[in-house]
């Protein structure tokens, strides 16, 4: 059997590090995934409406992430930041901001279509009953629409996740960085650390990433 | 004579530029039944609809026991609570369950206790004989049995007066009689109502007035005797033969 380069991960503390390496990517991606969520349920509803400003605004915004690799994103809001406003944005901040401002937007595009695609008649059937616009909302048209987008966004979240292995770039310490870290530190004692490191976070972000496909696929049968 | 439920007068009602009602007006008083037939396409879903404002009118205006219902006014939805609407393809809520269903508008509208709407729900289903289907999902019931549940949950807001547009036209044959049923009881029971259908028999048992819709107005308005025995005008002969037609057609199939 080759070495695998698998014993590195035993060396001192290799290997919760990398957990904590994983745990700072997951952080960044959750925490955006929640603010997108919430922010992207509002402006998708508002877009929700043919020739709103919002609907505008909304194609605007997807536009221009659409067309902007998140590098470029993430370097406008780290360095950019410092320079334009002297805001002293930490990595990790800034992160959150540029995946935040990537979520909204698609899940604010999710929702639209989503919340566009209820048969008109559904709405209006429950006004007949009397509920106001909100509560056709919150009762009748949201719980329709966010069972036709729950495997759209796990999607999005997911690769969300995936993406985090970018703010390496802005000096974020997350899960690749730390492997950087092992792997240069044992070039000498373990050259094929390498294989084994990124065996162990290829293990990880499926590991991290699998509990969300499954529970897509649970509320998914749940709700058929 | 008993009081107007519901007063429609002077009703315009346009799409674009295109009129689909002019200057309609009908009162319908307590406990009656009114029975709105006419070709396909003559505006009788659109007049339920200008009832409970789902359309917006372009002329007169339209009052629930003295209230003025209008798109733009702030008490909408409380009056919508009043008016109970059926419609065609049952619009059950798919995400619900049947009392779910049955249960979100009185709960969340008129803040009764949960406990009390659920003892009526279920014995209106009873009554319906749905009652074992109180936990099924709409999707695993019959066509029937679900415009049956749509009856109910339009029933449970103790409505002043029922909209039934072509209940029966999306079924098929074997469970029309199901829903017509119901809807006879509740005429039985003194409910105002309604009711727009292709079903003539059931028209003719239920109504205590029909009226017959064409061109943008009421074209024939009388008794049911009357109506099917003695129409007045050549365009409700018409439409009455169109039904004759058919079932010759099936007597000799
Ligand atoms: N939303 C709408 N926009 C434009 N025209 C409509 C709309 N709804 C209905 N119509 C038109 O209004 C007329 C009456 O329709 P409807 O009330 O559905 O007739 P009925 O129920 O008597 O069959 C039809 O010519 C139909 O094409
Ligand atoms: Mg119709």
């Amino acid at each position: 059997m080759p070495d695998l380069g698998l014993e590195v991960l035993w060396k001192g503390k290799n290997f919760v590090r990398l957990l904590g390496g994983l745990w700072v990517a997951l952080r960044i991606s959750l925490i955006a995934a929640g603010i997108s969520v919430v922010l992207g349920i509002l402006l998708g509803v508002a877009a929700s409406r043919k020739r709103s400003v919002s609907s505008v605004v909304l194609r605007v915004w997807l536009g221009i992430i659409h067309i902007m690799p998140q590098m470029v994103l993430l370097f406008l809001m780290y360095f950019g930041t410092t320079r334009l406003f002297s805001w002293n944005l930490s990595g990790e901040v800034a992160a959150v901001i540029v995946f935040s401002l990537w979520g909204t937007a698609e899940m604010g595009d999710l929702v639209r279509g989503a919340v566009s695609s209820i048969p008109a008649i559904q709405r209006e059937s429950a006004e007949a009953l009397g509920l106001k616009p909100a509560q056709v909302y919150r009762w009748i048209i949201l719980p329709q629409a966010v069972r036709r987008l729950i495997p759209q966004s796990i999607n999005l979240i997911t690769r969300m996740i995936k993406t985090t292995s970018l703010v390496t770039l802005i000096g974020v310490v997350e899960i690749l960085k730390v492997a950087q870290q092992i792997i240069e530190a044992n070039r000498k004692a373990s050259p094929n650390a390498a294989f084994g490191v990124y065996l162990a976070i290829f293990v990880m972000y499926y590991l991290a990433c699998r509990p969300l496909s499954l529970a897509a696929k649970k509320l998914e049968k749940h709700w058929r | 004579m008993a009081e107007a439920v519901l007063s429609i007068s002077h009703l315009t009602k346009r799409f674009d530029d295109q009129t689909i009602l002019e200057d309609l007006s009908l009162e319908v008083r307590e406990g009656e039944v009114v029975v709105i037939v006419g070709s396909s396409g003559c505006g009788k879903s659109t007049l339920l609809r200008c009832i409970n404002a789902l359309e917006d009118i372009q002329g007169g205006e339209i009052r629930l026991r003295g209230d003025l219902i209008s798109h733009n006014r702030k008490n909408l939805p409380e009056l919508r609570q009043k008016i109970g609407m059926v419609f065609q393809n049952y619009e059950l809520f798919p995400h619900l369950t049947v009392l779910e269903n049955i249960l979100l508008a009185p709960v969340k509208t008129q803040k009764r206790s949960r406990q009390n709407v659920r003892e009526e729900a279920l014995a209106l289903l009873e009554r319906v004989g749905l009652k074992e289907k109180a936990d099924s999902w709409p999707r695993q019931l019959s066509g029937g049995q679900k415009q049956r549940v749509a009856i109910v949950r339009a029933l449970i807001m103790h409505p002043e007066i029922l909209l039934f547009d072509e209940v029966t036209a999306a079924l098929d044959p074997e469970m029309v009689r199901e829903v017509l049923d119901v809807i006879v009881n509740l005429a039985d029971q003194g409910k105002t109502m309604i009711i727009v259908t292709h079903e003539m028999s059931f028209a003719r048992a239920v109504a205590d007035r029909i009226i017959l819709l064409e061109d943008r107005r009421i074209l024939e308005e009388s008794d049911p005797e009357t109506f099917f025995t003695a129409p007045k005008t050549e365009q409700a002969k018409k439409f009455l033969r169109t039904f004759e037609f058919n079932r010759k057609n099936k007597a000799e199939a």
